[in-house]
């Protein structure tokens, strides 16, 4: 039997781990912080990586020095987004699974993780990808601005849920 | 109080009671205040690694800092304006509310140590900047200090929403 979106929502709220921290007042905006702390790492090491691709930052540095640096940093703290996110899920489940923001963000997500993959693609599939002077740049800078349009959107689809809810 | 009488007329200005009546201005004003606290913390951490030998060890400090505090002043001066209006359309309010208060005061202790920081910690830069060189310990105190600081903003900003209402 197939569980509709509303019973699963129920089953997680009347978990023990759901009810221990919907009476932890402080665990919501903890998990919440480690949240924001952890994007702040994500959005930040992909715009250092974006300006590199368009160009306007770091240029005299070769773009496996940057990628090298920064991109395991876009990587690694989606691991803490996503147990900090399911603890939110858990704590309070209708308000996020059945939320517009949330299912959004959940999308764009995904295309965020497609591009940032495809990055990793090409510059692996072609050395000279992200150079300034024989790369493909139009490629480079669309890829560049995609991530940091879909990373600005992640963390403002973020902050609408509570306002969906 | 004073004070209070002064944050009363704040509020009372058009801009801030359209902010406060509007049902989308203000989520749209967070997002962005968000979006430019991620890119104030996940930069100037950048630099902050540097400093205590963690990561970026290939980039002088002072290159480091030309190319990446710029981003970090853009977004802190987004974040100021954004959080500004937040503040204005509930200024009473948000004046006797302690998280407030208190990211305000950490807000000024960070101002204070990269003052502290630039003033006079960096007197002997030129001797121990040197490619791969390790920052004195007076340079990694203030590098551990600004962690410590905007991670506590962040905590503090995200509990002003809990305890509002």
């Amino acid at each position: 039997m197939a569980l509709t979106l509303n019973e699963i929502c129920h089953w997680i709220d009347q978990t023990a781990l759901s009810q221990a921290i919907q009476v932890t007042k402080w665990a919501v905006p903890t998990v919440q912080t480690i949240h924001i702390l952890a994007i702040a790492v994500v959005a930040s090491s992909a715009l250092m990586i974006d300006l590199r691709l368009i160009g306007v930052f770091w240029a005299d540095r070769p773009m496996k020095e940057v990628t090298s640096r920064f991109l395991p940093l876009v990587w690694w703290p989606l691991l803490i987004l996503l147990a900090t996110g399911i603890l939110m899920i858990i704590a309070e489940p209708a308000r996020s699974l059945k939320n517009p923001a949330f299912q959004i963000k959940m999308l764009l997500l995904i295309g965020a993780l497609i591009v940032t993959g495809l990055f990793q693609f090409l510059q692996r599939r072609n050395a000279s990808f992200g150079d300034l002077r024989s790369g493909p740049r139009a490629a480079a800078a669309t890829v560049a601005i995609v991530s940091m349009l879909l990373w600005s959107s992640i963390i403002f689809a973020g902050r609408w849920i509570a306002y969906f809810a | 109080m004073e004070i209070d009488r002064a944050l009363g007329w704040l509020q009372a200005t058009p801009i801030a009671s359209a902010i406060a009546e509007n049902e989308i201005l203000f989520p749209w004003i967070e997002s962005v205040h968000v979006l430019a606290i991620v890119l104030v913390v996940g930069t100037i951490s950048i630099v902050d690694l540097r400093l205590l030998g963690v990561a970026s060890l290939d980039l002088r400090v002072r290159r480091l800092m030309r190319d990446v505090i710029p981003y970090t002043w853009g977004a802190f001066a987004v974040a100021a304006v954004t959080g500004s209006l937040m503040f204005s359309s509930d200024a009473v309010h948000y004046a006797h509310n302690f998280l407030f208060r208190g990211k305000l005061v950490l807000l000024a202790l960070a101002g204070l140590n990269m003052a502290v920081f630039h003033f006079i910690g960096t007197g002997d830069v030129q001797r121990w900047d040197t490619g791969t060189g390790r920052a004195p310990i007076a340079a990694k105190a203030a590098a551990t200090i600004s962690l410590l600081l905007w991670i506590a903003v962040v905590a503090f900003g995200r509990g002003i929403g809990f305890t509002m209402h």
